[in-house]
């Protein structure tokens, strides 16, 4: 199976080639991903070992960072920007922001602060400092 | 309560009359549809003082064009509402316009107007070095001016209100009926929203929709035929593109398209002048505004098209026979109409004013009743623009006494948040972000109030003590976020 | 004084989230304190100004910021900066997505974040930032005349650094025909609401241009809710980043229209729907592909204009295709002692070059202040084929040559942005026949920033004062 992707890891936007197959071929790029199956994914176009990296999860485990901000419940008129920490799966956006959705703040809050503990498998953090 | 007289339409000529009623005391009821004053033909128009060349002689357009401007002036300046004395020039294109130039010349001297002079081409281009070279001839009008429509409604109902007058907007006259109180005549007007009102008198300049009005008290002489005009804004980079305001001859459908500034140091292009289906259908078009792109050039070959900032179409309201309909209803006693106002409705609105309270003076003694004079009657109103006019050493003083004159909101028109405030607090308030642009600019800029929109829409919000929720852009159905997050 | 920046920036990055923000408000309210009694020691002495400084930064967003550390870091340590805002940060506090600092920093932070940063290395030089103050005037002169809620005052600066941004280009500049109802945005005003208000904007979106906060904005109001229906590009290309045709369009299965446009806007009250249309090649709209798409808002990312209204009023000249000023190497514009930079002087697709920019202009104003600019020869830098404009003008040579000149051993980056999307190609930068350098890339697009760099001591022998620097652009096959 092959795929075009393009990179989203910085600015420059490569254009990749993957190729995805489901045997142990004996390819270099062999990736064993931690399941039970092995993938053999053979990625072209990258410039950058980053770029290798992003098209391997992309093909098995998608993931991003969700950001989006929330009201500060003590200050008026008052948002603070928020983000994952770490990436997400990428399937799990939508639910990620009802968390955050549902979540009020209370200032002062430094950029950092932990927001939202532990959700699927990262902390929601503050990007902002609110005195 | 029953009101004196009820004025149906709260534009320029609304606005006028009920301020001059209420140099007399009797109870005054401005009603209008809309979320503000100044929302039909008011709104969106050339803002031009006219010399008073173009109307036929004898008509009422001519005598009142003459005898309004001058009452213009004066009425302007007791209402601190900005106008320029910058003078017109119709220029004329080949022999057969010049002719037309004669034409109007000898007309502008039937109808009494002075300080007209007609210029070889080469005199008008040293006159105004931006006209094209292509100008054959022109016809100059020392008396014309400029003036925003808009400020001057405001001003108007303000001072009204300011006065005694009541305001009620978005109150859409659904029926008028003859009703009698105690043996006393009355007009009871319903509408969709608010409960029914009653009047001794009702005055019918509802613009667009005067003909409805007629129609509803059974006296429907005469159809309104709405027309659009539309218009672009350039930035005041361009302002000084040229100095008078610049006509081409008038076509049968109106003045043609002209260049002109704004009293405000825009430059304006248009209008063209299509007639449309329904009074409200104010939208522009890739036609309309491709003619006056070429049109305006034709005049003014060096307008700088990159610095076009908005574009907007208004309507006005025109009849077949090309006058004013000034008069006393010959079927429904108490009613007068003020109707089919177009241009120059604006340079004589104050002399309109003037002769629709004198329509009432004489049915008022018809019916055995006497004006008195109201004692308290003040025809200056407060200048929301006093701040722009202070010197800085004024301005410091006056910031350190209110330091929200300090902060600079809108930053194109450069607008303070004190003097947004002020045009959510004098008469009539503003009631959405369309009325705050209106009455003290912000949002009016180059940037269209991308920057400043969601400041104001709080400042609405907190003055009005509604949710940011309910805010609109100019009332009714046009909210401008819909959920808190 | 603080040198070896580098290991400042080390520093700063490995403090980033433990620092804490002194209390903005709080201190804007002592600043504006000290600027009321620096004002009435000055009025008495002078009447042309009220406060005097050796380098004034107009804006404290990401350009500001940096300009502002960089002239300090450069010895010249009375330096201000002046915010309209009530906040440093600029454009970056609304811009909450991530996708900064990988050129900059070495890692991707959110704007915020990316503010926060600088502003902190603002805040440990003791720069003071003149928060709620607007710049209401400049003169040649460098008297700089502010406002704010303490009153109106003017400063002189040995040195002006302009770095007052861009703003978005409006309905009205585009001249859709149609309504006028309520739920027309440019995408910046939306996302202001959105992120930092916190209200939401609509439920049934189209959005006209590609530009990145169109595409940003797409996936923010997907992420939130709202159905993004359609994002109309007029060009045949899209001028947002890549990634985020991916990130935010793809992610969210949001069609991109190419070669489309709004044509009409329909609805009284609010918005209730648009007609788009394909365009042919000379954008003009094709009547038989009109397409009604029912929708309550319409947001705008059609462009950014430099917002130099104050620079027109100082007299200085404008470049008709950066919309900014012309500029030096040194980012001085043609007012001496006058400099400009980041999205003000150009606009730029990454923050981090805004940054790099900023060190620039805030190194010139800061040589300028201590008498270390010195050029006397003026060369032209002119964009050749295929290239739409070259960043700076000008260049500006000291007359008498000396090799062991500081000056002669630096390199110039010259940036440009290219026509239109190309394939394999070539740069190659002239002196009127001299070859100075050429470079070759797989690709280039108008959306993204190119750079090549030349050699000072290369300009040496100028036979003709006429002469002039071309950048050009060849296609390879």
């Amino acid at each position: 199976m092959e795929r075009e992707l393009t990179c989203i890891i910085c600015p420059r936007g490569c254009n990749l080639n993957v190729e995805v197959n489901y045997n142990d071929g004996s390819n270099k790029n062999k990736y064993n991903n931690g399941y039970s199956k092995n993938y053999t994914i053979i990625v072209k176009g990258n410039n950058c070992p980053k770029g290798e990296q992003y098209a391997i999860d992309e093909c098995i485990n998608p993931k991003r960072t969700v950001t989006s901000s929330m009201r500060v419940s003590n200050r008026k008129d008052t948002m603070v920007s928020v983000k994952t920490e770490k990436n997400i799966d990428k399937d799990k956006m939508f639910k990620t922001m009802e968390y955050v959705r549902n979540t009020r703040v209370c200032a002062p809050v430094k950029i950092g602060e932990v927001i939202i503990k532990n959700i699927f498998g990262t902390n929601i953090i503050a990007t902002e400092n609110i005195d | 309560m029953i009101y004196d007289v009820a004025i149906a339409g709260a534009g320029v000529i609304g606005g006028m009359i009920a301020r001059e009623l209420t140099k007399y005391n009797l109870s005054v009821l401005i009603l209008e549809k809309e979320n503000d004053v100044a929302m039909g033909a008011s709104k969106a128009n050339s803002g031009i003082i006219h010399g008073g060349f173009d109307p036929v002689p004898n008509t009422l357009k001519a005598k009142l064009n003459v005898k309004g401007v001058p009452l213009l002036y004066k009425t302007a300046k007791e209402l601190n509402v900005p106008f320029k004395h910058n003078g017109s020039i119709i220029v004329a294109f080949n022999k057969e316009e010049e002719l037309v130039l004669e034409e109007l010349y000898k007309r502008g001297l039937k109808n009494g107007v002075s300080d007209m002079e007609i210029l070889s081409g080469e005199e008008a281009q040293k006159l105004e070095h931006n006209l094209s070279k292509e100008v054959t001839k022109a016809l100059v009008v020392k008396s014309a001016g400029i003036i925003c429509p808009y400020s001057l409604t405001i001003a108007a109902v303000g001072n009204a209100m300011d006065n005694g007058a009541e305001l009620k907007r978005n109150f859409e006259i659904l029926k008028i009926e003859k009703t009698k109180n105690n043996d006393e005549d009355l007009f009871k007007i319903t509408s969709t929203t608010a409960e029914d009102v009653f009047s001794r008198y009702f005055i019918n300049c509802a613009g667009g929709f005067a003909d409805k009005i007629a129609e509803m008290l059974d006296d429907n002489f005469f159809t309104v035929i709405p027309r659009v005009g539309e218009y672009m804004l350039l930035d005041k980079s361009e302002g000084k593109t040229v100095e008078h305001t610049i006509f081409q001859v008038p076509t049968k459908n109106g003045k043609g398209i002209l260049v002109t500034p704004t009293v405000h140091g825009n430059l304006l292009l248009g209008p063209t002048a299509e007639e449309v289906y329904k009074y409200t259908d104010t939208k522009t078009t890739q036609k309309g505004l491709n003619t006056v792109k070429s049109l305006a050039k034709k005049s003014v070959p060096g307008i700088n098209f990159k610095e076009v900032i908005t574009s907007f179409s208004g309507v006005r309201a025109s009849e077949e026979n090309g006058d004013f309909i000034l008069q006393k209803s010959k079927n429904v006693k108490g009613l007068i109409h003020a109707a089919a106002i177009d241009s120059p409705g604006l340079s004589s609105c104050v002399a309109i004013a003037e002769y629709v309270v004198d329509i009432l003076k004489e049915i008022l003694q018809e019916d055995g009743k006497e004006l008195t004079e109201n004692k308290s009657y003040n025809g200056k109103r407060k200048d929301i623009n006093a701040f722009k006019k202070m010197t800085v050493e004024e301005k410091n003083l006056f910031i350190k006494n209110n330091p929200s004159f300090g902060k600079i909101v809108c930053r194109c028109e450069v607008v303070s948040e004190g003097e947004i405030l002020e045009a959510l607090r004098i008469n009539p308030k503003a009631l959405d972000l369309d009325g705050v642009k209106r009455r003290v600019r912000a949002g009016m800029g180059r940037c269209q109030g991308g920057f400043c929109t969601p400041y104001i829409l709080g400042l609405i919000a907190e003055e009005l003590k509604i949710p940011l929720t309910e805010v609109s852009k100019k009332g009714k159905n046009s909210k401008i976020v819909y959920k808190e997050l | 004084m603080i040198d070896g920046t580098d290991k400042t920036k080390n520093k700063d990055k490995e403090n980033f989230y433990e620092y804490t923000k002194k209390e903005s408000y709080q201190q804007e309210k002592v600043e504006n304190e000290n600027m009321e009694i620096e004002k009435e020691l000055y009025t008495e002495h002078n009447k042309e100004y009220d406060i005097e400084h050796d380098i004034v930064v107009i804006g404290a967003g990401p350009a500001g910021m940096a300009a502002a550390i960089s002239a300090f870091d450069n010895n010249v340590k009375d330096v201000v900066i002046i915010e309209r805002e009530e906040k440093p940060g600029g454009i970056l506090k609304q811009c909450i997505h991530n996708g900064f600092g990988l050129h900059k920093l070495g890692r991707e932070l959110t704007g915020p974040e990316y503010a926060a940063y600088y502003e902190k290395m603002v805040n440990e030089r003791n720069i003071k930032i003149y928060c709620g103050t607007m710049v209401i005037d400049i003169t040649k002169n460098k008297i700089i005349t502010v406002q704010n809620k303490d009153g109106i005052f003017k400063i002189k600066a040995k040195a002006l650094i302009l770095a007052m941004g861009c703003r978005e280009r409006s309905r009205g500049a585009l001249n859709i025909p149609g309504t006028r109802p309520s739920g027309i945005f440019s995408a910046g005003t939306a996302q202001k609401l959105i992120n930092c208000k916190g209200y939401s904007v609509g439920k049934k979106v189209v959005i006209l241009g590609s530009g990145d906060i169109g595409l940003i904005m797409a996936r923010r109001l997907s992420l939130e809710g709202a159905k993004v229906e359609a994002v109309c590009e007029i060009m045949p290309y899209s001028v947002g980043l890549k990634r985020n045709i991916t990130q935010c369009l793809k992610d969210f299965n949001i069609p991109l229209y190419l070669s489309t446009t709004v044509a009409e806007i329909h609805g009284s009250g609010r918005l209730e729907g648009v007609t788009i249309a394909k365009v042919d090649e000379n954008r003009n709209i094709i009547e038989e592909t009109k397409k009604y798409i029912p929708c309550d808002t319409l947001l705008l990312s059609v462009g950014l204009i430099p917002e130099n209204e104050l620079t027109k009023n100082a007299g200085i000249s404008i470049d008709n295709f950066t919309n900014g000023a012309i500029v030096d190497e040194n980012r001085q514009t043609e007012q001496s002692g006058i400099f400009a930079c980041g999205n003000v002087l150009q606009v730029h697709d990454l923050v981090d070059y805004v940054s790099d920019e900023a060190e620039i202009a805030g190194k010139g104003a800061a040589d300028y202040v201590l008498n270390k600019l010195n050029g006397q020869i003026i060369i032209k830098t002119v964009p050749g084929n295929g290239v739409r404009y070259v960043l700076p003008q000008r260049i500006n040579l000291i007359y008498e040559y000396n090799k062991n000149r500081e000056d002669y051993k630096r390199e110039i980056s010259l940036f440009f942005r290219v026509t239109k999307p190309f394939g394999k190609i070539k740069y190659t930068v002239k002196l009127g026949d001299k070859v100075l350098n050429t470079a070759i890339r797989l690709k280039a697009s108008p959306g993204e920033m190119e750079k090549i760099t030349i050699k000072a001591n290369d300009l040496e022998k100028i036979s003709n004062k006429d002469e002039k620097i071309t950048v050009n652009l060849e296609e390879l096959s």
